[in-house]
């Protein structure tokens, strides 16, 4: 037993690696209010000054900096600072802040691409390596490839795929490494080794995990030395509160430093390290306001990760997201919440240091949460429109209660779970194709199989559907292909080794498929079934635009026949996808998930049948096209919640949009309202997440005329938070459209 | 008996404006009163409902929404509830069954023996009163005041719960004497809980002109804040809670 596990309760989670044990055994619940937190130290707030005055010269070049020679590896640099004498907790993914890291072993051409679309050059011997010795998950991906994947990526009907830089969506169980120190996870993974995989034939399967084990050896003996650099030991456990964030904060660094993944979660710390604070404040070694600037500075730090990526990225992906989501709150399988002040004192991060999009502050929601931290969630919501929702009830019972998010909605169990990102695809192209015969409408290619097009003059709901099928059949199959393929090179080129290291040795993977435009299709469908839709076609007779005669009710306003149509289609292409093959024998899921790329989407397909025009935006996430939900936002949220999470289990993702005089008269009726909202959607069958944005149109306006007076003004987008000023002019207006549409 | 019929305007699935906590807000068909400053002129005639359902169907839907109700509850508002009483009984009825809040938003214009019985089901009255000076009130309204106080006096009596709700409209109703003897009188009634000051606004205007209706009000302006200040000072100086 260590020393540093002085007056920690509990048996198991000291024979084992099991966190979760480590925090039911030691945390305290709290159910007052917020009335105990500290403001920010003048050491935070000087720091925050100076990483403020470095935001705005990234702002203007669009990055601060970037490395153009050494490809990042977790003891690649020495220590780097803001301000070395007021950090409480250190470490950089570079020298510099805000300097950012190349990842060749993705793939070079990203990185190339990107330094050179900020005025850098990639040193001739990083490129001559990358492209003469060493090949890239980049390259492998597209050694595989079929044609008929490349025409599909082409035409943009399945986008954002991971197969040129890092997949991400793992989270590492980072506590790992504060609670046991580095020593003893190189032990268990020495055990494996030499015990547990080492004693059947020397098939594939075993040949490639005892190399992943030697690889996640090495990250964490190059973690030990990256800490090294700042002056600590980690061999061994964090004695103190600030030890505890230290280390995990050394963990995570360590994990960026190594993966340029497209989401870097940091997964669900808070409570645990509120055991280490409190034990610290209970013997007097640190009052509130040093348990603040522990949690003001780790956050500070969580902030400025910074990735480099090119500009179709940044199109797709808006806003330099780097999806450090971290959940809090939830239930425990014993009834307690979770909810203990280090919740508390992350949510205060919004006010010591202002509004941020990261970490991406996830709240674990139930009805049951003590009331008095619904009401100050619903306060930073008012306040700050940083926080993201989702439905503890709806995922405790598949999760447990030691959870995390990945990105925007994806729940996995900490260090026993991972998926296979798999971006998603455009279901309203497919719909375009399935009436145009597999060709695409924009280039008049013939993408998709040449299946028999739609020629009549008006559609036949019958007719349309069952080719809607068909389609989707077909694409499902491309689509696992790809996935297959980037998951494969991607564990063959560039394994997230430390990330895995802080994985159990049997882990569930998942292989996580995604659809973008589904109210679209639930709307198209019902107007094609209940008023007329006739097709304009261009003189190669191919389909391009419709016109509506008649009425439909649209997805959004509770309304049993369209719903139902996006139940179906939800399910429909789920059992598609379950037909085939995984990679590593991984349980298929999908996510109802757009992020920010509803935008480009929406330019990529032409004008569809709901009456959408060519190049207009589809609506983010699982959220009905705005303007068409006309019963009140309470129908368009009743609408949602019905979609089926047994068959989206990666996630839902709605975005919910309203201003603050709309959703009550006083800050009091405000945070009721919001309250009523959240409750009547997370019902324990109700809808999976939520973002909550309250402001009025006319600021955003004048944040978009205006973008100097706003540096830290956050919206939320689908399942992550954004600077608003970040975001492209067409993403603004997209959002700003939709806020018009959610008044009452 | 024959089935009993809704005359409907519309829906309002998330009603934040009407009531304590989120409410579904029923808009009913049918008013006896002519504001000059309406914003909902076309929930005046009964006859031009765009929606006819049965208790059963509105019931049905609103209780789609319970999990987000229930600490909120159901508003009906119009029009004028009160024209409907068969109707407005039997949700009503449903609803208190349903354990759900119920609210009417009423001009209190119509007091009967049926009202009475209605009002059972009613936990909470939102009783507009436009004016408290029986002349400016005939000019607003196009009505009698005497019933609405009649009305305000009954509820007091029974002491029903009261949200006296008074839009403040420039040059029409908002004279200082006017509003202090408004909150003269409501310090009369034993069972008023607040007092909402709603400022006038311009949002029905539109509504008026697809009508084929004159909208008198074309030059008046919302009431500014300072202005709302002072109405909201007026009632507070009298001990009146906002």
């Amino acid at each position: 037993m260590f020393k540093q596990w002085k007056n920690f309760k509990g048996n198991l989670w000291k024979k084992e690696i099991n966190v979760r044990d480590f925090i039911q055994n030691n945390y305290e619940e709290y159910k007052g209010d917020e009335e105990f937190l500290e403001g920010a130290s003048d050491n935070s707030k000087q720091l925050w000054d100076k990483l403020t005055e470095m935001f705005k010269i990234e702002n203007e070049k669009g990055i601060y900096d970037a490395e153009t020679t050494e490809p990042s590896q977790i003891d690649t640099y020495e220590a780097g600072y803001i301000e070395k004498e007021l950090e409480k907790i250190v470490g950089l993914q570079t020298d510099k802040p805000l300097k950012r890291a190349i990842f060749p072993n993705g793939g070079l051409r990203m990185v190339k691409d990107s330094l050179e679309s900020y005025g850098y050059k990639l040193n001739e011997v990083t490129e001559k390596i990358y492209t003469k010795y060493r090949k890239t998950h980049n390259d492998g991906v597209f050694s595989s490839y079929t044609d008929e994947i490349k025409a599909c990526r082409r035409s943009g009907i399945v986008t954002g795929i991971p197969d040129a830089y890092g997949r991400g969506r793992i989270i590492g169980d980072y506590r790992r490494v504060a609670l046991y120190g580095v020593n003893r996870l190189i032990e268990e993974k020495k055990f494996l080794l030499s015990e547990k995989y080492n004693k059947y034939d020397m098939d594939e399967d075993l040949i490639l995990r005892r190399e992943e084990f030697t690889e996640q050896i090495h990250a964490l003996k190059a973690l030990k030395k990256m800490a090294s650099f700042y002056g600590f030991d980690i061999s061994e456990p964090a004695s103190n509160a600030q030890e505890a964030v230290q280390w995990t904060y050394f963990a995570y660094l360590a994990a960026v430093k190594e993966q340029n993944g497209a989401a870097m979660s940091l997964g669900r710390v808070s409570t645990f390290l509120d055991v280490y604070i409190q034990r610290d404040l209970k013997e007097g070694i640190i009052d509130e306001k040093t348990a603040q600037e522990l949690i003001d500075h780790f956050v500070m730090k969580l902030r400025i990760v910074r990735f480099l990526r090119t500009e179709s990225y940044n199109q797709l992906f808006s806003g330099d997201p780097t999806w450090v989501t971290e959940v809090i709150g939830g239930m425990g399988l014993d009834g307690r919440s979770l909810v203990t002040k280090t919740s508390y004192r992350f949510l205060n991060t919004l006010y010591n240091l202002g509004s941020a999009p990261e970490p991406n502050i996830t709240i674990l929601w139930s009805e049951r949460l003590p009331e008095s931290w619904k009401k100050f969630c619903t306060k930073v919501s008012i306040d700050t429109s940083a926080l993201q929702y989702e439905n503890d009830d709806l995922m405790r019972p598949d999760f447990g209660d030691d959870y995390g998010i990945a990105c925007c909605v994806s729940p996995m169990k900490i260090g026993k779970q991972m998926q296979f990102f798999g971006a998603r695809v455009n279901l309203p192209k497919a719909l375009l194709y399935a009436i145009n015969g597999g060709v695409d409408e924009i280039s008049g290619e013939q993408v998709a199989p040449k299946y028999a097009p739609v020629t009549s003059e008006y559609l036949d709901y019958d007719e349309v559907k069952e080719k809607l099928q068909n389609m989707l059949r077909w694409l499902a199959g491309v689509y696992v292909k790809a996935l297959n393929i980037i998951h494969f090179m991607h564990d063959k080129y560039s394994y997230e080794a430390l990330q895995m290291s802080l994985h159990d040795a049997e882990i569930l993977r998942t292989e996580a498929f995604g659809v973008a435009g589904l109210s679209i299709i639930a709307d198209s469908l019902v107007a094609i079934k209940n008023a007329k839709v006739k097709v304009i076609r261009n003189e190669e007779g191919l389909a391009v635009d419709y016109e509506i005669e008649g009425d439909y009710i649209a997805f959004g306003n509770n309304e049993e026949e369209t719903d139902n149509l996006a139940i179906e289609t939800v399910e429909f292409f789920m059992n598609e996808l379950r037909k085939h093959k995984m990679y590593r024998n991984a349980i298929p899921t999908q996510s109802i998930l757009t992020i920010t790329s509803n935008v480009v989407y929406g330019k990529k397909t032409g004008s569809t049948p709901d009456g959408r025009k060519s190049g207009e935006p589809f609506a983010p996430g699982a959220n009905p096209m705005h303007g068409r939900d006309k019963r009140g936002a309470v129908a368009s949220l009743a609408s949602v919640a019905k979609l089926p999470f047994e068959h989206a289990n990666d996630g839902i993702s709605y975005t919910f949009s309203i201003a603050p005089t709309t959703l009550g008269k006083t800050l009091e009726e405000r945070q009721q309202n919001l309250i009523s909202l959240l409750d009547g959607y997370f019902t324990p069958t109700g809808g999976q997440h939520l973002n909550v944005n309250i402001f009025n149109r006319e600021l955003l306006e004048d944040a978009m005329e205006h973008p100097e007076n706003y540096p830290q003004l956050t919206i939320r987008v689908s399942g992550y938070a954004v600077n608003f000023i970040k975001l492209t002019r067409e993403q603004q207006l997209d959002v700003i459209n939709r806020t018009i549409a959610q008044k009452i | 008996m024959k089935d009993i019929i809704g005359e409907l305007h519309s829906f309002e699935s998330c009603g934040t404006v009407d009531g304590p906590g989120l409410r579904f807000v029923i808009f009913m068909q049918g008013c006896p009163l002519r504001c000059k400053f309406c914003h909902n002129p076309d929930t005046w005639k009964i006859k031009d409902a765009k929606y006819h359902r049965t208790p059963e169907f509105v019931v049905e839907h609103v209780l789609k929404y319970k999990s987000f109700i229930k600490n909120g509850g159901v508003t009906v508002s119009g029009g004028e509830p009160l024209m409907q009483l068969d109707f407005l009984e039997e949700i009503l009825k449903r609803f208190k069954e349903e354990d759900l809040h119920t609210a009417i938003d009423t001009s209190g214009y119509i007091l009967n023996d049926r009202v009475k019985e209605v009002l059972k089901y009613v936990d909470l009255v939102l009783l507009d009163i436009k004016t408290i000076d029986a002349t400016a009130h005939k000019i607003i309204t196009g009505v009698e005041l005497n019933p609405t106080l009649k009305f305000a006096e009954y509820l007091s009596e029974i002491k029903k719960p009261v949200w006296i709700r008074h839009v403040l409209v420039p040059t029409l109703n908002d004279k200082k004497e006017q509003l202090e003897k408004l909150a003269d009188y409501i310090k009369t009634l034993n069972n008023v809980e607040k007092i909402e000051i709603l400022p006038f606004h311009k949002m029905g205007e539109h509504k008026w002109k697809e009508l084929g209706l004159k909208y008198e009000l074309e030059d008046v302006l919302p009431p500014d804040n300072e202005k709302l200040q002072m109405a909201e000072n007026i009632f507070k100086t009298k001990g009146l809670s906002l």
